[in-house]
């Protein structure tokens, strides 16, 4: 196990340089210079000196091997560069961000493990049964039904028929008020985590089907133990670590894919930092905050194979290796 | 009597659409993607009830009717008309850049599982780097740097799903290379580059053929997603996707404008979804759903 950490941990390096290389490279092969990016219009008003004034203080003017490694020094000690429009240090918007992000995350996998693991679980003892069959077309439905749609339509209903906006007003804090917090909160989550609901549903069902064919769960019955025993005692513990799995790899997924849903809900998250970042040209705010979404997605598929190999003893990755 | 390579093909290909008809998911997605295809090809061919972007400003904002039968939009515009077109962008993206990804992730998938070795190492870790990043988030740093519109799409969505192709297309290879018809191919001389796409490759289909018809829902489901974030297909041209954004300003007073691009957005993924559950259930057994 340690040895196939480490082994992870070493691959782990290169795969980050390249993610750093392209993100920087991207950047710089953005059609126009990043001064008329930065300043606009008034960019047209600079004269030659003011505009090589510039390029020297950003390091403009060096070749592109000495601007990559100085970014990268930078970055490595946590200085993403400024963003000209928030006033503020990429790191810190990034920083201040991140939580509204991720608490949705977190609500949508609890949303998502909530309505998946239940149905996937029924679905799976009513085989072929007109229950499955509810099942599994709420999981194709969940799957076709891409997040943009999702919140247009529960945005719609809510203020059409309930006369409620879940977007308005400022977003409060969970410190602040906790109640308000998971209120606003809740319709974003519920977009994200229905697809992702989905997903569970039908990896719980497929898992639980297997296992319920195993000898052990016959065992298990022939002792003579209570159906909902072997259900969830043994099968569904069993079933489940696929789930984890997926969860894993979702997350990191949910992370990055709240784009679309905060940008729906206007909730101030790092999706919608990205999205702005990108129409209004802030390019030392693109790159820091792909770079830092892509870390974060790299560390969690490392833990997700980590946790994996430690949920499951019949994975052993230093014999594989 | 004995039947020659390509009349077993033939039925083999045969078997396998009859098969996909039989299967219940196969029969819907085809009928789904058949209906997505048709309207899709009128629209493309110009054959709509009125020109996409022709508006009629006394006919603003109709609902369904005679007329217009999705209604009209704030400018006038046939919904119907613009739902046609909006296909008709939608499939082209998916299609192409489906194709551009499968193209060149099989081509670097099957020669980096074959040569294996430093060769096999160096290029699974550049896929490595593309799958360090959110799908999504992928295709809109491309976007960005390419800039907004329909071909940039294409060319995002390619370089998106190129590294998924490269990694399902590699895997059966590493198996295949070890099996007996390839050394005794290798012991007959056939060179290694018709060993590769001769031999290999068509015992290889079968997760790629599954692959493509997944990786066009995805496509359809980003074109949209990018166009609604105002990145994909610009106005006045049509998408569903940016079809859908403009809809939410109007929604409570004009809610088929959000419905119907919602549904054929709907119809199309589902379409895509279920034809690569049908695929897979018939090529590839043993990943059967029960």
């Amino acid at each position: 196990m340690l040895r196939y950490l480490t082994q992870r941990i070493i691959a782990f390096v290169p795969t980050l340089l390249g993610v750093a290389i392209l993100v920087f490279l991207a950047i710089r092969l953005v059609p126009g210079d990043q001064i008329t990016a930065m300043l606009g219009t008034e960019a047209g008003m600079l004269t030659q000196e003011q505009r090589e004034s510039l390029e020297e203080y950003f390091g403009l003017d060096k070749p592109v091997t000495e601007q990559f490694f100085a970014w990268m020094g930078n970055a490595l000690q946590g200085n993403f560069g400024y963003s000209v429009r928030h006033g503020k240090p990429v790191l810190s918007l990034i920083l201040e961000r991140f939580p509204v992000t991720l608490e949705l995350a977190f609500l949508s996998v609890i949303i998502a493990l909530a309505i998946g693991i239940p149905i996937g679980v029924l679905s799976a003892i009513h085989h072929n049964s007109p229950i499955d069959l509810f099942g599994r077309v709420i999981s194709m439905l969940g799957l076709a039904v891409p997040n943009f749609l999702l919140g247009t339509l529960i945005i719609y209903v809510l203020s059409v028929y309930f006369g409620v906006l879940p977007n308005s007003g400022n977003y409060v804090e969970f410190t602040e008020d906790p109640v308000l917090n998971l209120q606003q909160l809740f319709y974003p989550a519920l977009t994200m985590g229905f697809s992702f609901a989905a997903s569970v549903m039908r990896m719980t069902r497929s898992a639980m089907l297997e296992v319920l064919n195993e000898d052990y769960i016959r065992t298990a019955r022939s002792k003579g133990l209570h159906e909902r025993t072997v259900v969830m005692g043994h099968a569904l513990r069993n079933a489940l670590i696929p789930v984890v799995t997926l969860i894993g790899v979702e997350m990191g997924y949910l992370l990055g894919g709240a784009v679309i849903t905060e940008q729906i809900f206007s909730l101030p998250g790092i999706g919608r930092l990205t999205v702005n970042a990108i129409s209004q040209r802030e390019y030392a705010l693109v790159q820091g905050v792909t770079l830092f979404i892509a870390l974060n997605f790299v560390v969690i598929n490392l833990a997700v194979d980590v946790i994996y190999a430690a949920i499951d003893p019949r994975i052993s990755y230093d014999s594989k290796s | 009597m004995t039947a020659n390579p390509e009349t077993l093909t033939l039925h083999r290909q045969q078997g396998v659409v009859r098969r996909l008809l039989r299967n219940y998911s196969g029969l819907v997605g085809s009928i789904l993607i058949l209906l997505f295809a048709i309207t899709g090809l009128l629209g493309a061919a110009g054959m709509t009830p009125y020109p996409p972007l022709e508006q009629h400003p006394r006919d603003r904002l109709t609902g369904p009717s005679a007329q217009y039968w999705l209604g009209t939009d704030l400018f006038g515009r046939d919904l119907t008309s613009r739902l046609m077109k909006g296909g008709a962008n939608s499939l082209k993206v998916a299609v192409l850049s489906v194709a551009i990804a499968t193209f060149f992730g099989t081509i670097i998938g099957i020669t980096s599982g074959y040569l294996g070795g430093f060769f096999d190492n160096l290029i699974m870790r550049v896929m490595d780097i593309f799958f360090a990043f959110p799908s999504i988030l992928l295709a809109l740093l491309i976007v960005v740097v390419l800039g907004p519109g329909l071909n940039n799409t294409i060319l995002a969505i390619a370089i998106v799903y190129t590294p998924i192709f490269a990694r399902v297309a590699r895997g059966p290879v590493l198996s295949l290379k070890e099996m007996e018809f390839v050394t005794a191919a290798r012991c007959l001389g056939i060179r290694q580059w018709r060993i590769l796409f001769r031999h290999i490759l068509p015992n290889a289909m079968a997760p790629l053929i599954v692959q493509v018809s997944l990786a066009l829902s995805w496509s359809l489901i980003t074109e949209a997603g990018l166009s609604f974030l105002g990145l994909g297909t610009q106005p006045p041209e049509p998408s569903w996707g940016l079809m859908l954004s403009e809809s939410r300003a109007l929604a409570e007073i004009a809610p088929w404008l959000m419905f119907f691009p919602g549904l054929a957005i709907m119809l199309g993924v589902l379409g895509f979804n279920l034809l690569g559950d049908g695929l897979r259930d018939v090529l590839d057994p043993r990943m059967a759903r029960r």
